[in-house]
């Protein structure tokens, strides 16, 4: 069924990108700005890496590789934080093992499937452009979930986010909230997987977070203005990469870039007139 | 008086590096104590063993009358860090921060009511913040910051409140709003505050007792005034600085090189303890 909307998004398959972008667009930006304000922006990153090899297990186990990915990703962040929480290892140094682990693990089973194939490809780099139904409504459905996790725990996690320590000691369940976090995180990046790729899943967790800090002066509105960057960033580049025949994936992280340089110069030449 | 705070006896170890020794204290409902010592001297594990955060390797610790981990409503320790650690372009405002320190104790996922509004502009008000509500806290001085944390502590009204180094580097009017707030949360709500600090200038007329540690071990547990006569062991750096103001204990002590030789002041609570062989004999000077 094709909507009456304007060009570009005339047809069906761009309605289908727009609907699963703006999911995705809304819902990395969201959980980004825990990340961040944790210092954990690369975890989208290593979890993407452990999703890849979801991806690749599914398909060599002819089961749906978002679901399989679903699973190694979730049960993978949740180990992640595990080991960060009980400082086993530091945080970056728990992301990189999984980080390599992941990708490794993802070759080596996409080899045993037969080869790098076009399918692990729509994967690592996404293909908004050719997603079913189907694959937009389990995004929606991911994405609804995801909004309604934050929108029920986001005062618990602001307050783990701002001090971990002072959080535990006032009796908040810290462990609970990270891990769940963590699996939030896990969720956002494999309902991603097909617009952007696990390869730059993580790009849309953390610029426009970026954008929206040097543009909010609350975290409320850093969360709004963080959604609202993502989205547009969706927007704006499925338009410029239908227009200008680009890939959709990388076109949606260079417009989130672009964002983010212009609000970085602005909040520049705004600290410098402060000074002034 | 009712212990809200008891360490017993307690061990603390960072692999083979003792750091904790077979230390006693406690805090009463209601009652200001300080807990200084030189850097090294232990002063902050024994916050971090005592707020449940690192377990001791032998002893024990009790927070109102239950060990730290097994304590029901936790939000009634409330806890200032030493230095909070403010994230870089961190667009959170002086009000975010402050209502965060109420999710506990109302439930993390229960929307804020009427009464943690009214918490919130308590603890604004405590720490003289109400006009820099909806500034970012990355914007605000480093004094400023820190009252900003200390109303976070001060906002879900916990009965015990502990501070780690929490005026260091702040100005004297943050300072002196620090003391009031102390001393009224005290005095008139009955909290009992653990202030850990360097500095106890503003707070040195107001303090019930002073645990002073060294090398692991308490070394003085009394008034302050307590001081007088007796003979610490201590070298002149363990001491806080207010020890040395114009009118703590130690006021008019002098004499860069000697153990207390020479210690003068007319007006000071040690005036005319002198020489090597006076009560404080073994306090030493710098040189």
């Amino acid at each position: 069924m094709t909507l009456p909307l304007p060009w570009p998004f005339d047809r069906e398959y761009m309605q289908l990108a727009l609907a699963s972008g703006v999911a995705v667009g809304a819902c990395a930006p969201l959980i980004g700005t825990f990340l961040v304000q944790k210092r954990l922006s690369l975890m989208g990153d290593g979890i993407g890496h452990m999703a890849f090899a979801g991806v690749a297990a599914g398909l060599l186990l002819s089961v749906s590789p978002l679901w399989a990915a679903l699973v190694v990703a979730v049960v993978g962040a949740m180990t992640i934080e595990w080991l960060r929480l009980r400082r086993r290892a530091s945080g970056d140094l728990a992301l990189a093992v999984f980080f390599y682990t992941g990708i490794a693990a993802g070759v080596v089973l996409t080899g045993l499937a037969g080869s790098l194939n076009s399918g692990v490809l729509t994967y690592l780099f996404g293909s908004v452009l050719t997603v079913s139904p189907s694959d937009t409504l389990t995004i929606c459905v991911l994405g609804v979930l995801i909004v309604a996790a934050v929108a029920v725990s986001w005062r618990g996690l602001f307050a783990v986010a701002m001090d971990e320590e002072a959080a535990r000691v006032a009796g908040l369940p810290v462990d609970a909230l990270s891990l769940g976090l963590a699996a939030l995180t896990a969720v956002t990046v494999v309902a991603a997987m097909r617009v952007v790729g696990v390869l730059l899943v993580a790009a849309l967790m953390v610029l426009p977070v970026g954008s929206a800090q040097r543009l909010a002066r609350s975290f409320g509105a850093t969360l709004r203005w963080a959604v609202g960057i993502g989205t547009g960033s969706v927007v704006v580049g499925l338009t410029v990469a239908r227009a200008a025949s680009l890939a959709p994936g990388g076109t949606i992280v260079l417009v989130a870039a672009a964002a983010f340089t212009v609000t970085a110069i602005a909040d520049l030449g705004r600290r410098r007139t402060r000074v002034a | 008086m009712t212990d809200v705070l008891l360490v017993d006896d307690v061990a603390f170890a960072y692999g083979r590096h003792q750091v904790l020794d077979g230390v006693s204290m406690h805090v009463g409902q209601g009652e200001f104590v300080a807990l200084a010592g030189s850097n090294g001297s232990g002063k902050s594990t024994l916050v971090r063993v005592a707020l449940g955060l690192a377990p001791p390797a032998s002893g024990e610790v009790r927070v109102f009358g239950e060990p730290p981990a097994g304590l029901h409503d936790r939000w009634r320790v409330g806890y200032v860090p030493q230095r909070p650690v403010v994230v870089d372009q961190l667009p959170a405002t002086v009000e975010e921060l402050v209502a965060s320190g109420c999710v506990a104790r109302r439930g993390w996922r229960r929307r804020p009511r009427p009464e943690d509004r009214r918490r919130i502009e308590r603890a604004l008000a405590v720490v003289a913040l109400e006009e820099l509500r909806d500034t970012p806290i990355v914007e605000l001085s480093g004094g400023q910051q820190q009252r900003a944390f200390i109303a976070r502590a001060l906002a879900p009204e916990p009965q015990l409140l502990v501070l780690d180094e929490p005026i260091a580097g702040v100005d004297a009017e943050s300072q002196s709003r620090f003391r009031d707030a102390l001393v009224t949360r005290c005095r008139d709500d009955g909290v009992a505050v653990l202030l850990v600090s360097h500095e106890l200038g503003a707070v040195a007329d107001d303090l019930d007792r002073l645990v002073l540690l060294r090398g692991g071990s308490v070394v003085f547990d009394g008034p302050p005034a307590g001081l007088e006569g007796v003979s610490l062991g201590v070298h002149h750096h363990d001491l806080p600085m207010w020890l040395e103001g114009p009118s703590g204990p130690l006021s008019g002590v002098e004499g860069p090189s000697g153990p207390l030789s020479g210690v003068e002041g007319p007006s000071g609570p040690l005036s005319g303890v002198e020489g090597p062989s006076g009560p404080l004999s073994g306090v030493e000077g710098p040189g």
